[in-house]
């Protein structure tokens, strides 16, 4: 694969460029328009050429949508929010339900663990509709209905699988003979663990957290089913958002860029851990 | 494993709690999940019943009959040809991509990691805002895309408002977003492949396309499949991207499977409708996910071997 001739060069170098230009266009497309007034994005021909203003973010920022003839309301703040209350929150519960679990998996087999652990992997798959339509007439009866901690538990669908084969997976890495040591030199099952067993898998614990938090952000349709404007996330808030400002095509923009972001910065950080984090921890990066 | 703790220091209370151990650690994450699992038997019962939110005095059992009534009903039909159609036109173009990316980046270079860096950010933006990327960017007032077209001499060309290209074009925002999901899997593969049957072909001078069909892709199958399949199981299942750009419209040519229940239930408010269509997916995703559960374990047993 070493010898390439020059026409096989030139022919790379324009695949690649064809699929750059495909994925990152509409990226940077998106980020142009976030920055211009309603007036250049509907003028023909568009051009990349224009007085870049902030006035979107700001409006989005400030709440307020000021058009030439009104004044109107956004909660675009709100959602940002509920995004990151809903995430954040999910991946903190995720994660205490699910490394002690991952944990009981890898160490300490016992009978049922790997009926238990599949069980809890096919969530992953099942289609979400099956269960939310019946439990939205749960939630009304339970008081759930429209509340953060619905949400969270509901939450947990994704989460959870993620968090817990992840964890697993390092959780096995890590030679037992170091934990029986310890353990033989008289520490209780308990220090064994938050002494040496966590620390170990710290990375990869934090790698499915950093995972989970981005599925749990960019999750839709949990959140358009089970709760209302006040709680909804920015995958929601953004399509309400859409109708509400009729035209407002640049704040539109920004709001999307502003609800992408923080996934594309945890996405940078956390590049290392997606491939493994991508195949629920089957395949290594 | 027992054996050695029975080594620790004495402790009877210890001894007890250690074989229950494993149940008390993994318990809670069952039981959040088992909450969330009651609305899956609730879901089997509403799709045998004759049940709409509308006339509640007319719930009753009807057995069979959801189901029944599927196999003369047009729009059923239509549901399973959409759902089949997207899933089979998106994995298939995003399997050749993202095999063919893969296969451009496969060598370790500081601008190849660069690259494939830079194309997962489209996986990682939420379906939903990635609809409504696209969606303005095929606005027919000011989107660029619709003037692209226009420039290429398709007039009044609608994308996803015009039954004809809508499927046309929620594809093309699928293979957007999960091309890369498909490239990064196969770069790690392709990665990871042990050089030296490459460096014998290379020795003998083999001819490249036959290195591809008999040493590459044979290799590669493990992760082919789990990439796949995922993707078959979740695309199957897409509502995000379908529901943000048209709701299923415009007419009946979107609604997929999900769509179509959450219409059923939301607006003409047919729950056992709805219900029996959730039960038909969940029927294929079952079957789907087992066979992907095998592979995955597999490829994931093969990898944990070589770490």
């Amino acid at each position: 694969m070493n010898t390439t001739s020059p026409l096989e060069r030139v022919l790379r170098g324009i695949a690649i460029t064809l699929v750059i230009l495909f994925f990152m266009f509409p990226i940077f497309w998106i980020v142009l328009m976030s920055f211009q007034t309603n007036a250049t994005i509907l003028q023909v021909p568009p051009s990349i050429f224009f007085e870049p203003t902030l006035q979107n973010y700001r409006g989005l920022i400030t709440g307020q949508l000021v058009t030439d003839t009104s004044s109107l309301e956004i909660k675009f703040m709100g959602n940002l929010f509920n995004s990151l209350f809903l995430s954040t929150t999910s991946v903190a519960v995720g994660l205490v339900l699910g490394v002690p679990a991952a944990y009981a998996f890898a160490r300490l087999k016992f009978r049922g663990s790997e009926d238990i652990a599949f069980t809890l992997l096919s969530f992953r798959f099942a289609p979400p509709l099956l269960v939310l339509l019946p439990l939205t007439i749960y939630f009304q009866q339970l008081g759930l209905a429209n509340t953060y901690g619905g949400l969270i538990w509901v939450y947990q669908l994704i989460v959870l699988p993620l968090i817990l084969w992840i964890v697993r997976g390092y959780f096995e890495d890590i030679p037992a003979d170091i934990e029986y040591a310890y353990r033989i030199a008289g520490h209780r099952w308990w220090t064994t663990f938050r002494k040496i067993a966590l620390p170990l898998a710290g990375p990869g614990i934090a790698a499915a957290a950093l995972l989970a938090f981005i599925f749990a952000w960019n999750n839709f349709i949990f959140a358009l089913v089970l709760a209302s404007a006040d709680k909804q996330p920015v995958t929601v808030g953004a399509l309400a958002f859409i109708t509400a400002s009729g035209v407002q095509y640049g704040q539109i923009a920004a709001g999307i860029i502003l609800s992408i972001a923080p996934t594309f910065a945890l996405a940078l950080y956390a590049q290392r851990y997606l491939v493994e984090g991508l195949s629920l921890g089957a395949v290594k990066g | 494993m027992s054996d050695v703790s029975t080594g620790a220091p004495p402790r009877r209370r210890f001894k007890v709690s250690r074989r229950m151990l494993p149940y008390v650690l993994s318990l809670p994450a069952l039981l959040v999940c088992i909450g969330i699992l009651i609305p899956f038997f609730t879901a089997v019962l509403y799709s045998l019943q004759r049940y709409r939110l509308s006339q509640p005095w007319a719930r009753k059992f009807n057995w069979g009959e959801n189901y029944l009534n599927f196999l003369s009903d047009s729009s059923f039909w239509n549901t399973l040809k959409v759902s089949l159609t997207y899933a089979f036109a998106t994995v298939g173009i995003e399997l050749l991509l993202g095999l063919g990316i893969a296969l451009l980046l496969q060598k370790r270079s500081r601008f190849n990691n660069f690259v494939s860096i830079m194309l997962l950010m489209p996986l990682m933006t939420a379906p939903a805002l990635a609809a409504l990327m696209w969606k303005l960017m095929t606005n027919p007032g000011f989107g660029i895309l619709s003037y692209f077209a226009d420039l290429l001499g398709f007039t009044n060309f609608n994308w996803a408002s015009d039954p004809q290209t809508a499927m046309l074009t929620v594809v093309i925002v699928d293979v957007w977003v999960y091309t890369p999901f498909i490239m990064i899997l196969l770069l790690a593969g392709l990665r990871s492949l042990p050089q030296q049957p490459f460096e014998a072909a290379a020795l003998d001078g083999v001819p490249r396309w036959f290195v591809f069909y008999r040493i590459t892709l044979p290799m590669l199958t493990p992760f082919l499949l789990t990439a796949v399949l995922f993707r078959v199981i979740e695309s199957i299942q897409q509502f995000d991207i379908i529901y943000a750009m048209t709701q299923g419209g415009p007419g009946d040519s979107l609604t997929v499977f999900q769509v179509e229940a959450y219409l059923n239930f939301f607006q003409s408010t047919n729950v056992g409708r709805s219900a029996a269509l959730m039960m038909i997916l969940w029927a294929i995703t079952f079957f789907l996910s087992n066979i992907f559960i095998k592979n995955w374990l597999r490829l994931r047993e093969r990898q944990r071997g070589e770490a």
